[in-house]
């Protein structure tokens, strides 16, 4: 009878592993049936060449480049901002707060990535957007710089509570080698703790520039939806992920070459993140057996 | 009688010494707190210069404690609080106007496990020299240079300086830890169980070392082994739960100790 119960829990365990592989094997698959299809239609070269993307119009063309350049603009004005201020809070936290300011200050933190980022959005379209136009006043109401900083600020946590995990495992014995030759904090905090970190601090920004690529509601709010190869952050752009829920929420037919974009289009961000995500990981590996 | 000629060949030591302009150690009426616990319990003692001072006791008296107090170490510790005086070269280190980085160049320290910092052999002993400001090339390799030969790793590590410190032994790490150390040029070396982490062949190397280093160097040792103690120290202090036991020569504390608790203690009988 026991045999029986241990041999359903087993199973049912294997079970469960088994279903997140099928799913994920089923969304890669689906993913590369439809954008093969697309490349039937499509060359692979113009697709990486052509400087406009308007499938939706008249005049076709399919380059995937206007998105890219919307998607890594919003991502580098995220991370130029998320990258200082989060760095600073890990550093602060890890080598000037007492105990229990850390203790109470990292969750709360942590809840700015917990508001939904449709509210972000708004935040960014609403209150930022306005405010940032006393200054540029040639600001368009939809743009990659307010959407790019709100995102920024949404994925601070990502930085400063990964960081902070690194800084804070680095051994107290360097710290006070470090002390005991006459180092200042900040000479300890900037050329021991960080350099011996460095590598929990890169996976922390790998992650969060993986998060910001994938990021699809605050562009899409914010950041408007006109696909356009540019890098001037006070203009409409589009990101991937905004192009997809434009199309996904329009009614254009299913199986058509319209349809077919937003595989083409996933798939491109998936490549991205899945290699962002493997450096991650590779990173981590390495930098688990410098410390065992 | 032997007692009274015992304090005439210390002060001889003590005025042999004093034309090397080296520091001595005032220690008045110190305690220390952490939160509410009273570490140390009032403490009144004089550190020689040029002579090895051995810091023996079980576990939690308190000589770790009292030994990080002479660089200020315990000032980044939650709830540390101290009372009383410590004076080197006749300054209260404690006074509010000190500049702890300061006197920690003058104080160095060596850790029980070798920590060397994860950067090249070479970086580490340069460390505490950049840190200063220092610029000039030349000057730093040449005190790089001295501090290795120093602590006897120059041969060793000679034709890879830019090998990662993370690299080498224990033992090399330790002597690699002692000559960054050096490479300040302090006039009062803290060791805090130096060679606890370490195999006899590297202990008997740092041992060694730490007898040649007290030519120039007035250094304090915390130890758990009491032959390191009889062997390497000219005095030896006794602590137990957070006092002052006993503290005199080292020949006299293992040979005719004046207290019951000392002999005990040395003879295996606690602790």
């Amino acid at each position: 009878m026991r045999k029986i119960r241990e041999l359903v829990i087993e199973k049912s365990l294997l079970g469960s592993a088994l279903i997140t592989i099928a799913v994920t094997v089923g969304i890669i698959s689906v993913l590369a049936i439809e954008a093969v299809r697309f490349f039937k239609e499509v060359s692979l070269f113009d697709f990486f060449t052509d400087t406009q993307w308007t499938p939706l119009f008249t005049d076709k063309h399919y380059g995937i480049l206007p998105l890219l350049s919307g998607t890594f603009l919003t991502s580098l004005i995220a991370i130029s901002v998320a990258l200082p201020i989060g760095l600073s809070i890990s550093i602060y936290l890890s080598e000037y707060a007492p105990k229990s300011f850390r203790k109470t200050i990292k969750p709360l933190l942590e809840l700015l990535a917990a508001i939904p980022t449709v509210v972000y959005g708004f935040f960014a379209l609403i209150v930022v957007t306005p405010f940032l136009q006393q200054f540029i006043p040639n600001l368009s109401g939809f743009n990659s710089l307010s959407a790019g900083v709100v995102m920024g600020i949404m994925i601070i946590p990502f930085v400063s509570s990964i960081s902070e995990d690194a800084l804070h495992a680095v051994p107290r014995a360097l710290r006070e080698a470090s002390y005991g030759m006459g180092a200042t904090k900040l000479q300890t905090a900037f050329k021991v703790v960080v350099p011996a970190a460095s590598s929990g601090i890169i996976v922390s920004i790998i992650l969060a520039i993986s998060r910001a690529i994938g990021e699809t509601m605050i562009v899409a709010v914010a950041a408007g939806q006109q696909p356009r190869l540019t890098l001037d952050p006070t203009v409409p752009v589009e990101t991937i992920t905004a192009y997809i829920v434009q199309v996904s929420l329009g009614d254009v037919e299913h199986g058509s070459i319209e349809y077919r974009t937003i595989f083409a289009a996933g798939i491109t961000l998936f490549v991205f993140t899945f290699l962002l995500n493997t450096l991650s990981y590779r990173i981590r590996k390495k930098y688990q057996e410098k410390y065992e | 009688m032997e007692k009274i000629k015992e304090k005439k060949e210390v002060k001889n030591i003590v005025d042999n010494n004093q034309s090397k302009s080296l520091q001595k150690i005032d220690i008045k009426n110190v305690k220390v707190w952490y939160d509410d616990f009273n570490a140390i319990k009032g403490i009144d003692m004089n550190i020689k210069p040029n002579s090895v001072t051995a810091f023996i006791g079980p576990s939690g008296c308190g000589k770790s404690t009292f030994l990080r107090l002479f660089n200020r170490m315990n000032d980044y510790v939650d709830g540390f609080k101290m009372e009383g005086k410590i004076k080197i070269d006749g300054k209260n280190i404690y006074k509010k106007k000190v500049n702890v980085e300061e006197l920690r160049k003058e104080i160095g320290m060596v850790f029980q496990k070798p920590n060397p910092f994860p950067k090249s052999i070479f970086e580490n002993v340069a460390y505490g020299l950049k840190i200063q400001g220092i610029k000039d090339k030349k000057f730093i390799e040449a005190r790089v240079e001295k501090a290795l030969k120093q602590a006897d790793l120059w041969d060793e590590v000679k034709d890879n300086l830019k090998k990662s410190a993370l690299a080498l032994s224990g033992g090399q790490q330790q002597r690699l830890c002692i000559a960054r150390t050096l490479a300040v040029e302090p006039s009062i070396i803290l060791m805090d169980e130096p060679t606890s982490a370490l195999d006899p062949i590297s202990t008997a190397k740092i041992e060694d070392l730490i007898f040649e280093l007290k030519e120039k160097y007035t250094i304090i040792i915390v130890t758990h082994n009491m032959q390191q103690a009889s062997r390497i120290s000219d005095y030896t202090a006794f602590f137990y739960l957070g006092e002052l036991i006993e503290y005199n020569k080292t020949k006299t504390i293992f040979t005719n100790p004046e207290k019951k608790q000392t002999e005990n203690y040395i003879t295996g009988r606690f602790g």
